[in-house]
């Protein structure tokens, strides 16, 4: 259902064409088919811009185009408490196959009862509190073609039991299916240097994709104290990667995918215009035992110099036990921003970062902005530079991938 | 056709039964101010404002707090919100919502908000636990990324979706959120009214005073002026479209708020009121956020 093959690749974008256009052709012909079905979503295109051309050859030119579908469909029976979300997802990449791609976000059934709550099929769960980093999130695969901020999630075959009490909130999952990262492909950018070869990925487990996964979360809120407890065993979700040597000279990454147990903690205490967190994770594995975690706060000055905006400052620390052999650049890293909203009638947001790493300078730094356009239209512009990565700071590679991109989308 | 107030003058006064619960949470002299009114002439409330041996605060605050028992004892209700939102050159964007309230017998009120309209936020949910004292509990679900996030409660003067309503202005009117003085009786808009300052407690308030005219009889908001930080005229809120629900509960359909310093104005249309839903301690909880639609 979700292999790297072109032909159910194929049937996706057929699928998810196929809706779209039942959406777009008009009311008529979609009342017919969806007559008891919630429909929403968006329709964009995105162009995106980068300063310098590519460090290898391989890799697509300075500006590349993209198209973009997101679509909800719910229903719901009434007299059995039970619901269906199905919600398809599309990009279509002008220079990068690897960033062609559709996803099913959500497929999946939802029964309500008193004392019980149970979604099974594919899904979609955030976990945590932090803004620059998310730690403890582990449920959904990162899709990485999509956005480099690792925000984007692709769904989640689960069947998930959600037991509501006066002592918090248990949840317990079971994942039948493991999703790989999305990589970009050798003509992309903002990708490893070697690019990563998604075909042939390692698996600890025998059972590869098939190994069953599974999670418990207890969650509650204490006054001003909001707070999460975790626990993953299955294939985690970060991979290790191995270089490959091919025959001709090129070299691959595989992406090594290994069985590992991991205890997380969030926690968010809120105090007037104070927002402190901390996310905490102990993983540990065949090949790895390490700890990581991200602390900081947010700040939020409201109304400021008597006007409707405000503006929040934010900063969090990363550490991870690893150091330099971290699979990942927030190994010792302040993150610091600022988060604007507007509060006017567009609901126009800025936010900005800045990711340092002080052992070795590497910098990136990070501005998203949007704005609504009338009623349907939303314009979010996004860019990122990295500065002063030396060949120890995994954002090396992305060295001369600064972007700056700009989407609009239609919202239906 | 739609009750209007002046429709309801001809109705029936629906009594007053919630006294018993409410009264021995009061201060004493508050509590025999309203047995005076709930017993006396609770029509006109002509006892609690002619006892000479109340002051202007004492006064005040015996007509919010029969305000307050006068709108107790709802349970919970469900409704649809409308925004009309007018910039001073005359341009105007709308806001869909639904908005689901439940009644706490000791502590404040629980309220949910789920955007319908602009189509970008649809899904979008925002839980207040209000508290009596200090700072609300309010979460924020944002669907794009399936995640709940609490946030801080001092945005309480900050424009509510843009609109002219702020945090404040739309949050549960407890008794405890003020202090009071009584100013006088008037007649507004052919209604006999208690006129009332009221002085936000909390420092993070927008205003420094809100002057409340009440109406004699079933003690609805008519109308509502709120005065800045520096003192100046700011809004002002005029209800009307009052509409009888449930086991006699007022609310009107129609919230016009006028921003005086910017020449912009938000109108809230409430529809489909529901009281009595059903709804429990679980629908207005943090962790249920995300299975709302």
């Amino acid at each position: 259902m979700f292999a790297n093959d072109h032909r159910q690749r194929k049937t996706g974008i057929a699928l998810c064409l196929g809706m779209a256009g039942l959406a777009l052709t008009g009311p008529a012909a979609e009342a017919a088919f969806f007559e008891d079905w919630e429909r929403s979503g968006y329709v964009g295109a995105e162009v995106r811009a980068f300063s310098q051309t590519a460090q290898h050859e391989a890799q697509s030119g300075q500006a590349s185009a993209s198209l973009e579908l997101e679509a909800e469909y719910y229903r719901e029976w009434e007299d059995s408490d039970l619901s269906l979300t199905i919600t398809p997802f599309l990009r279509l990449d002008s220079s990068d196959p690897k960033r062609s791609h559709f996803d099913l976000r959500e497929f999946y059934f939802q029964k309500i009862n008193h004392n019980w709550e149970l979604r099974a099929g594919v899904g979609k769960v955030f976990w945590g509190v932090t803004e620059s980093r998310h730690l403890v999130d582990i449920i959904n695969q990162t899709d990485l073609v999509e956005n480099i901020d690792g925000e984007e999630k692709l769904g989640q075959p689960m069947v998930n039991l959600s037991i509501p009490s006066n002592w918090g909130t248990f949840d317990l999952f079971l994942l039948p299916y493991f999703r790989e990262r999305t990589f970009p492909g050798p003509e992309g950018r903002l990708r490893s240097q070697p690019a990563v070869d998604t075909d042939h990925p390692i698996y600890e487990s025998s059972a590869k994709q098939w190994h069953p996964d599974f999670a418990l979360r207890y969650a509650n809120y204490f006054g001003n104290f909001d707070v999460g407890l975790s626990y993953f065993y299955g294939t985690g979700r970060d991979p290790v990667f191995i270089p490959e040597f091919q025959p001709n000279g090129d070299v691959f990454l595989r992406p090594g995918y290994f069985l590992i147990q991991q205890l997380g903690l969030d926690l968010q205490y809120t105090a007037g215009p104070w927002l402190l967190k901390f996310e905490g994770i102990a993983r540990s594995g065949k090949w790895q035992h390490f700890q990581a975690f991200t602390g900081g706060f947010e700040y939020t000055f409201y109304g400021v110099f008597g006007s409707n905006m405000d503006v929040g400052t934010l900063a969090e620390y990363h550490y991870d036990s690893r150091g330099d052999r971290a699979d990942t650049p927030f190994n010792h890293d302040i993150f610091s921003g600022a988060r604007l909203a507007f509060n006017d009638e567009h609901d126009t947001t800025f936010l900005g970062g800045m990711v340092y790493d002080p052992d070795n300078g590497a910098t990136s730094l990070r501005a998203e902005f949007e704005r609504r356009l009338g009623s349907k239209y939303k314009l979010i512009i996004e860019g990122q530079s990295f500065h002063n990565a030396t060949p120890h700071d995994l954002t090396y590679s992305l060295r001369r991938d600064s972007f700056l991109q700009i989407a609009l989308r239609r919202y239906f | 056709m739609k009750p209007t107030l002046s429709a309801y003058k001809t109705h029936e006064v629906p009594t007053l039964n919630k006294g018993g619960t409410y009264t021995v949470l009061l201060p004493a002299f508050t509590a025999a101010a309203i047995l005076v009114l709930i017993s006396g002439n609770m029509a006109s409330g002509d006892l609690a404002v002619s006892d000479s041996s109340l002051t202007p605060e004492e006064k005040g605050l015996a007509i919010a707090e029969a305000a307050e028992a006068r709108d107790s004892g709802w349970g919970d209700w469900v409704a649809k919100a409308k925004m009309i939102l007018r910039n001073s050159h005359g341009e105007s964007s709308s806001r869909q919502m639904r908005y689901r309230s439940l009644e706490q017998e000791v502590a404040g009120d629980k309220n949910l908000v789920v955007f319908d309209y602009p189509r970008d936020v649809k899904g979008t949910a925002f839980l207040v636990h209000t508290q009596l004292v200090g700072n609300d509990d309010q979460w924020l679900y944002l669907p794009a990324l399936k995640r709940v996030k609490r946030i801080s409660a001092n945005n309480k003067s900050g424009p509510f979706v843009g609109s002219e309503f702020s945090y404040e202005d739309l949050s549960s009117q407890e008794v405890e959120k003020y202090t009071y003085k009584f100013l006088r009786e008037e007649n507004q808009e052919g209604f006999n009214t208690f006129v009332l300052e009221r002085y936000p407690v909390d420092p993070n308030s927008g205003y420094t005073k809100q002057v409340v005219w009440l109406d004699k009889e079933e003690f609805r908001s008519l109308k509502t002026d709120f005065y800045d930080r520096k003192g100046s005229l700011l809004k002002t809120l005029v209800q009307k479209d009052y509409r009888l629900y449930g086991d006699g509960f007022w609310r009107a359909d129609s919230f016009h708020m006028a921003n005086h310093q910017t020449g912009k104005s938000t109108l809230l249309v409430w529809e489909d009121y529901q009281f009595t839903q059903g709804l429990s301690e679980r629908d207005f909880d943090r962790d249920t956020l995300r299975n709302v639609r």
